[in-house]
């Protein structure tokens, strides 16, 4: 290797005969280019890149992160098992040593699957990034992670996953709410009490630029993470916030995300969306991957790739600023907000209405938190979906306190199944999952 | 009759084969600087009492583009390469006598920037005044559409003694490799040229008129005049030989191992379900990775002349080898002096063996028995640890479709063929450690001119089909043609067996040797906007490696 080059571990799983339909954005074609300009330019033959073989995420280790309603084999293919394993095995070869870091070009997506799994929302149907994360907390042990999404869409689901969680911070910086699909992701999505400050968001101005990423990267992100000082930073990379993406409005390059990608130097980086096919996924990929490898990846521009044509409006220059200021203060305050929760009861409940795009399903889901200084808190989840389905879900978080355990065990005994159709136990603690 | 000759550096061996048996076998000294002189000295005593007009056909193998590339005794090459975006020039495998180019095609063959004549122009200019009289051009998915690659061949033709262009070297896409590839063809051009020609005067003195074939890397022969067009496809052929020398005497049709244990490296090969298994996108030499299809062997440095030393507690086999045994007159101990010791074979002279094993087992504290074992053991425990892990990277190998990743056949090899001086030594133990039954196949010694004498011409073919944009590409040959919107799948593949066909043919391939099979068939779907707009069809189609018609049937 020469001086600067890291070690980078390639896990391509292209799934070229899966499409959620024949002319779905998420469909066998997707991949196919990027596949052409990968082996065009060579890198699987450079000495600090190695591919891998995915490998298969078990139920299990579906488990450890969603309620599947009714189960596991019920909401998803054989694909979503092949993309959350290219996710774990590209965690098991960073931690394992055998590379600096790994990106998992895979598909399908993952990062708009909640908790609770109806059916399928923004084409993703289980989060491919958290199975990963409960993976790797289970095989190496308790770690503070940040999730750094930088798909163009909110990652709502990964937020809604690790909302209570104080040990893994997700970042999430997109096209704003208002303007695209799901509409969320604000400022104000904060984390939930025991975890404030653990979900951050910065909605960007349709027609961001370069230059407005790499802000909101100098300016909020790096600092947030220099504070945070996690043990593994991840990449959710989707790659819609291209200049020619045809479902969304940015402005971003193949440039802008080799840059990103340098400068946010995440050890794993996960693939989400990206469905301008033929004119940015090929350059993005390769420019991502290079820039992971530590390579010199000046030479790859998009054909009709012009800087000037790009470049974002004052207007928008200065959105972002004090969109970063706020969000800046709101996370040196956080600590105060959260003792102002903490004043306000034993219980915080809300109550969310999910919409599943992809599958046509409503759902209405009541969550109810322990407030607990000691762990994530006790989760109490009902949910009832336009399927007919009614669930109850008892989940004790990771690394529980003696107090939130005994109370989920006690619950999820007590609760019978009466007006529901499953009770279960998820037990991120002792790794145990249990259906009634 | 099939007479096969391998031309190897220190040897050279010849074979006549008559109904798939080994009539006359001969092996001389090769003069390195009269290669007319070593095949007329290896076919002398075979032509004796043989009539020459009952031969068939003549396959030599030949080391020849080898040895210049690794030993650098080649012509220096002016290449024009039009990188397009993506890696940095720096990255490329060739720095010297470059000239990089401003056009570019991107990943679908559509041209986004034109070739700039100007350049080509001066690009010949400036490596005529150096006197280079080699030329490769080579731009990046020239495999996707030719035609700036065609277009600088017209302007630059008349500056050089030979050009070599990117897209005729292989299907495949990886553009690094191209530029290798085309370098390594054109840099080895000369010499193989002045090869051919001795090896055509060689036929005529033996009063020969019969087809003559020169082996290839992938274990397939192509007609000598062909050949000379791509003489890089030369480069490996000897591991090859001695694989389809092995497929030819073993019969072999399972998954299977095969080791060819020599003097300094033992060199692995895998069969699965009986066809040796190729190189995933082509073979590496001196240094440089290729497109050059080869069949998929990995050499490790232990060998029956493996110097063998104890130190810091641990024995070490290898790698270097510094003369043969001490046995037979060499300076150090190595792996044949424990075998001897342990009556495992009987060449050389044992005394000696003993006082060699005598010497470790003083560092080791150990008797000479017990250190010829632990050293045989280790030895054999080296090969079969290489040869599992060959199996599983295999098996590893990473797939792109859920079928593959699910159904995927898995290698299991049933068979493990040994051969090389030790293998009699050897296989038993090889055997019992890898828990699959041994074969020793017979005429190991001359396992590499039976290889070439029995391979049959092999050959590989890429279309490509963009039914939006109407165009088929029929890759190796530089042709694109137009199709209509209703292309389908089907005839995609009729009109690449059509072309692998010709091609074969071409090549020297006889009509009873056309086995054809597709080897990858994708068809996509292209969305725009929500509607199709068309169909993104690939096929490779190849007569892979295998016996001549005439060597598996009757002469």
């Amino acid at each position: 290797m020469r001086n600067g080059e890291k070690k980078t571990g390639l896990i391509f799983f292209p799934a070229f005969d899966w499409a959620i339909s024949p002319t779905h954005p998420e469909r066998e074609e997707r991949l196919l280019y990027t596949q052409d300009q990968v082996f065009e330019e060579g890198l699987l033959d450079l000495e600090n890149i190695k591919e891998y073989k995915p490998g298969l995420a078990s139920v299990e280790d579906i488990h450890r992160s969603h309620i599947c309603v009714p189960d596991v084999r019920s909401v998803i293919t054989e694909s979503h098992l092949i993309s959350a394993g290219g996710a774990i095995t590209a965690a098991d070869k960073v931690l394992k040593g055998e590379v600096d870091n790994a990106f998992a070009l895979v598909r399908p997506p993952g990062h708009h699957a909640m908790l609770v799994v109806h059916g399928a929302r923004g084409f993703c149907n289980i989060n491919i990034e958290a199975v990963m994360i409960e993976y790797i907390r289970k095989h190496y042990g308790p770690m503070r992670i940040a999730l750094v999404d930088t798909d163009c869409h909110h990652g709502d689901g990964t937020q809604d996953i690790f909302w209570h969680d104080p040990n893994v911070l997700c970042i999430s910086i997109h096209q704003d709410g208002r303007t695209l699909y799901p509409g969320s992701g604000f400022p104000d999505e904060f984390g939930g009490p025991n975890a404030m400050g653990m979900t951050i968001n910065i909605p960007l101005p349709p027609q961001t630029s370069d230059d407005g990423f790499l802000y909101a990267l100098d300016h909020v992100i790096l600092p947030i993470l220099s504070d945070f000082q996690p043990d593994l930073v991840i990449n959710s990379a989707g790659q819609d916030n291209h200049y020619t993406d045809p479902i969304t409005n940015m402005r971003f390059s193949a440039q802008g995300y080799a840059r990103l990608n340098e400068k946010l130097a995440p050890e794993i980086a996960v693939l989400e969306g990206g469905y301008s096919i033929e004119k940015a996924l090929p350059y993005v990929n390769v420019g991502i991957i290079l820039a992971m490898a530590g390579m010199d990846y000046r030479y790859v521009r998009e054909p009709d790739y012009d800087p000037q044509v790009l470049k974002q409006s004052e207007r928008i220059t200065q959105t972002i600023q004090r969109q970063a200021d706020e969000i800046m203060s709101l996370w040196h305050d956080r600590h105060r907000k959260r003792e102002e929760l903490f004043s306000k009861g034993k219980y915080v409940k809300r109550r969310k209405h999910i919409y599943y795009d992809t599958d046509g399903i409503n759902e209405q889901q009541e969550e109810t938190v322990r407030i607990c200084s000691e762990c994530g808190g006790l989760v109490l989840i009902d949910s009832m979906a336009d399927t007919g389905n009614r669930i109850y879900a008892v989940i004790i978080p990771y690394n529980s306190c003696k107090d939130c355990r005994s109370g989920g065990e006690e619950i999820f005994a007590m609760t019978g199944k009466g007006k529901y159709h499953f009770v279960y136990l998820q037990d991120r603690d002792q790794d145990l999952f249990r259906v009634k | 009759m099939i007479l096969g000759i391998d031309v190897g550096g220190t040897h050279t061996d010849a074979v006549l084969i008559e109904k798939q048996q080994i009539k006359k076998r001969e092996k001389v000294i090769t003069d390195e600087n009269n290669l007319i002189n070593s095949l007329l000295n290896a076919t002398t005593a075979i032509f004796r009492d043989v009539n020459p007009e009952k031969l068939s056909r003549v396959v030599l193998s030949t080391t020849i583009s080898t040895n210049a590339i690794v030993q650098n005794k080649v012509n220096p090459v002016g290449m024009m390469i039009s990188p397009g975006p993506g890696l940095s020039p720096s990255m490329f495998p060739i720095k010297n006598n470059t000239q990089l180019l401003s056009g570019y095609m991107n990943h679908r063959g559509i041209e986004i920037t034109h070739m700039d004549s100007g350049e080509v122009l001066n690009a010949c200019e400036r490596f005529s005044k150096d006197h280079i009289q080699h030329a490769g051009i080579v731009c990046k998915f020239s495999t996707r559409n030719p035609s700036q690659e065609l277009a600088a061949y017209n302007l630059a033709k008349d500056h050089f003694a030979h050009i070599s262009l990117g897209h005729t070297m292989s299907g495949h896409l990886n553009f690094p490799r191209r530029i290798a590839t085309t370098y390594l063809n054109e840099a080895v051009w000369s010499k193989y040229q002045l090869f051919a020609d001795q090896t055509i005067h060689f036929v005529k003195e033996r009063r020969l008129s019969v087809p003559l074939y020169i082996l290839k890397a992938d274990g397939g022969t192509f007609d000598i005049n062909h050949s000379r067009n791509y003489p890089v496809q030369t480069i490996l052929s000897g591991p090859a030989a001695s694989i389809m020398g092995i497929l030819f005497t073993a019969d072999c049709q399972e998954d299977a191992i095969a080791l060819d244990i020599g003097g300094t490296t033992t060199d692995i090969a895998i069969f699965a379900d009986g066809v040796p298994l190729l190189e995933h996108i082509g073979v590496t030499i001196g240094g440089y990775k290729t497109l050059i299809r080869g069949l998929r062997t990995k050499s490790i440095p232990v060998g029956g002349d493996s110097r063998v030393k104890y130190r810091n507690g641990n024995i070490h086999i290898g790698p270097e080898r510094e003369g043969p045994a001490f046995a037979l007159g060499g300076p150090y101990p190595t792996l044949t002096d424990a075998m001897i010791v342990l009556g495992l074979t009987k060449i050389g002279n044992r005394n000696k063996a003993e006082i060699a094993m005598q010497g470790v087992a003083d560092a080791m504290n150990k008797t000479i028995s017990e250190t010829a074992d632990q050293i045989y053991n280790l030895a054999c425990e080296m090969i079969a640890s290489e040869v599992l892990s060959v199996i599983e990277e295999i098996n590893n190998e990473p797939v792109y479709t859920i079928h593959e990743m699910l159904e995927g056949k898995k290698l299991e090899p049933k068979m493990l063929y040994v051969v090389g001086g030790p293998a009699e030594s050897m296989a038993q133990k090889l055997a019992e450690i890898l828990k699959c039954p041994y074969h020793i196949p017979p005429y190991a010694e001359v396992a590499n001119a039976v290889g070439a004498a029995v391979a049959r011409t092999t050959a590989e073919i890429t279309i490509h089909a963009d039914t939006e944009r109407r165009v088929l590409s029929i890759v190796e040959d530089g042709v694109q043609m137009s199709i209509p919107q209703r292309f389908s799948m089907q005839e995609a593949i009729r009109i690449g067996k059509e072309k692998l066909k010709a091609r074969a043919m071409l090549m020297g391939a006889g009509q009873g040797d056309l086995e054809m099979e597709v080897i990858e068939q994708q068809e996509f779907n292209m969305i725009r906007e929500y509607y199709t707009t068309g169909k993104n069809i690939r096929v490779k189609l190849q007569v892979k490696p295998g016996l001549v018609s005439d060597a598996a049937k009757e002469q």
